[in-house]
């Protein structure tokens, strides 16, 4: 830091005083070896000295994420996209509504199409996504949902594109084959799919994702199923009362897991309640809880009219929710690396309350 | 086939960067920029795409006598840091391509005409070491001088190291080394002389070993590092619970749904 002189400073005049005090300097230096005085930075004063408690001037051990907003938005596609294939297809086995089982293979191919899109774009070098399959590693959760991606986009498309051409040209054994199969695959695939990415962030080494690696599937496949089930209110399936069911499960479920988020009180978890990350993960936990909970319950005792007004509302808040909370846990994720205490185990002062 | 390993010895190191130099050199890496941490000569400040080897200045209250400083004046000890080439490495179990290989020396090395950039070894390095380059795509970090080491060569930053603070060598032989060293600190006085390799947590020890004086977080090396496979088990038991629920919620619910 670095300040300017007086204003009077070059234009002093000399006199016995300030020679005396000069004298003095002198004399001190050559008795004791240095001189003290304020505004002088003597040797051992205020000098940033590394140490376990200031581990190395704080710049972080860890490195952070390198993702751009093409993952984030990916997390909440493919949650959604996976549920819905998963919605459709049990829709479809247990003989229910038609056009809710067509739209929500539109979902899920729309997903199955945005997906990969997304995760091309993200990559460093998009020409050398091919690369990924080279090989299938068990051990790599990005290996094995890349797998899963691909296992869901062609089966999701392939079942959209195959109920499309029967609606059109009329049923044939060749549609009815890939309509089938297509269904069957999307829905071994879109199971895992829709929640594979709680394990892809938790098995890091960003200490606030690998410290909830138990319940990020759960919390991320909750979240995925309440999109799929608002963007199907959205598309005027609001008299589903089986959507209604899965929509207000969902609601509890992500209802329990805010208020968990909020009250634990490990290290490491910080970002999650503190700061902008905080407020991000608590708009979003806001909306895929606590709110579409109430407007379902709400809606569970109006009348028909309103009911389908509060349920459209409840979708659409499940749908920004979702798309909120997993912004909001890539962002925590980035506040996290940042915290050079966390890996080196060193508490922070100002958050003792936490430790207790 | 011999496995090798670095071994650096901070008690030794000057803090002239010749390493810094040398792996710059010899592997054509881009320079990193002038902004400088703490008080100190430390323009890298960590390791990433464009710095393999980071000498680091950890500045240290006076000690009379350590590092033939004038007791009065602040002590610096330095530490050449560098991948630490672990035994589980989190980035290359990560990688999704295969472009991150174990070498037949023992290092981890980065293949850049296999890496796609996908970004995902970055944040399973315990070490932050691997980076992704912003202009170039790909992620990078050092590779124990593979192509040295292939032509029988010792890595370009021990050859260029003044003091031998950077040993090259291999790894169980160094292990013995690093302990005699340690002893031999310990019996002069330097009682805080500690050996750094990890060895006792998941990464499984490393092939880069460090000998430091007091606490090795004062280094930015972590006490409890830990490779990211070990959470596997416990994230896909939830994603297989997660998709029961979701399999087994979704039935109910259309099965209970009298109207469908």
């Amino acid at each position: 830091m670095r300040r300017t002189p007086h204003d009077g400073m070059p234009s002093r005049t000399p006199d016995l005083t300030t020679e005396q005090r000069l004298a003095e300097i002198r004399r001190e230096a050559e008795q004791r070896g240095e001189v003290k005085a304020a505004g002088v930075r003597p040797s051992g004063a205020p000098f940033p000295i590394a140490s376990p408690e200031t581990g190395y001037y704080g710049i972080p051990l860890l490195k952070e994420p390198a993702w751009t907003w093409e993952v984030p938005l990916y997390f909440f596609v493919g949650g959604a996209a996976g549920a819905a294939a998963v919605v459709g297809a049990i829709a479809d086995y247990t003989g229910a509504d038609r056009k809710l089982v067509r739209d929500a293979r539109w979902i899920a191919a729309a997903g199955a199409v945005i997906s990969p899109a997304l995760l091309i774009a993200d990559l460093g070098r998009p020409q050398r996504f091919l690369n990924m399959m080279r090989v299938f590693k068990p051990q790599s959760p990005m290996s094995v949902g890349v797998w899963t991606l691909l296992g869901f986009s062609g089966a999701a498309t392939a079942t959209a594109f195959a109920g499309f051409m029967r609606e059109r040209y009329g049923p044939s054994l060749p549609l009815r084959v890939m309509e089938n199969a297509g269904q069957a695959a999307s829905l071994a695939f879109g199971l895992p799919f829709s929640n594979y990415t709680g394990v892809l962030i938790g098995a890091t080494t960003i200490p606030v994702w690998n410290r909830n690696v138990g319940n990020l599937p759960l919390h991320f496949g909750a979240s995925g199923l309440s999109a799929a089930v608002g963007m199907l209110e959205m598309m005027r399936h609001r008299k589903s009362r089986a959507l209604q069911m899965l929509g207000l499960g969902a609601a509890i479920f992500e209802s329990w897991e805010g208020w968990r988020i909020e009250s634990r009180r490990q290290p490491g978890l910080d970002p999650l309640r503190r700061g902008t990350s905080g407020w991000i993960v608590r708009t979003g936990g806001m909306l895929s809880g606590p709110v579409p909970a109430a407007l379902r319950a709400l809606s569970i005792i109006s009348s028909n009219e309103r009911s389908h007004a509060l349920r459209r509302w409840a979708g659409i808040s499940a749908v920004a929710g979702s798309l909120i909370t997993r912004i909001a846990w890539v962002q925590a994720g980035h506040v996290s690396a940042r915290d050079w205490r966390e890996p080196l185990e060193i508490s922070d002062p100002l958050c003792t309350e936490k430790r207790v | 086939m011999s496995r090798t390993a670095f071994l650096t010895d901070s008690t030794l190191c000057i803090g002239c960067k010749a390493c810094e130099v040398a792996c710059k050199e010899w592997n054509g890496v881009g320079e990193d920029g002038l902004e400088w941490s703490g008080f100190s000569y430390d323009n890298t400040g960590a390791l990433g795409h464009s710095t393999w080897r980071h000498v680091k200045f950890v500045e240290h209250a006076p000690q009379p006598g350590f590092g033939g400083n004038a007791p009065e004046l602040n002590s610096w000890a330095f530490s050449s840091d560098v991948c630490k080439h672990c035994e589980n490495a989190g980035c290359l179990e990560a990688c999704p391509t295969g472009a991150i290989v174990r070498t037949e020396f023992g290092g981890v090395y980065v293949q850049p005409d296999i890496c796609n950039g996908c970004a995902y070894c970055v944040i399973a390095c315990p070490f932050g070491v691997v980076e992704r380059n912003r202009d170039d795509g790909r992620a990078f970090k050092c590779t124990f001088c593979y192509d040295r080491q292939k032509a029988g060569l010792v890595p370009a930053c021990a050859k260029a190291c003044p003091t031998e603070s950077i040993k090259f060598g291999e790894i169980e032989s160094l292990r013995v080394k690093a302990q005699e060293r340690v002893e031999e600190l310990h019996q002069r006085g330097v009682k805080d002389a500690t050996f750094y390799d990890a060895g006792n947590t998941s990464v499984g020890g490393t092939h880069a070993m460090f000998i430091v004086r007091g606490d090795p977080r004062s280094y930015n090396l972590p006490s409890k590092p830990e490779v990211p496979t070990i959470y596997l088990k416990k994230g896909w038991t939830s994603s297989v619970i997660g998709a029961a629920l979701l399999l087994g919620g979704t039935l109910l619910a259309f099965l209970a749904d009298g109207e469908r």
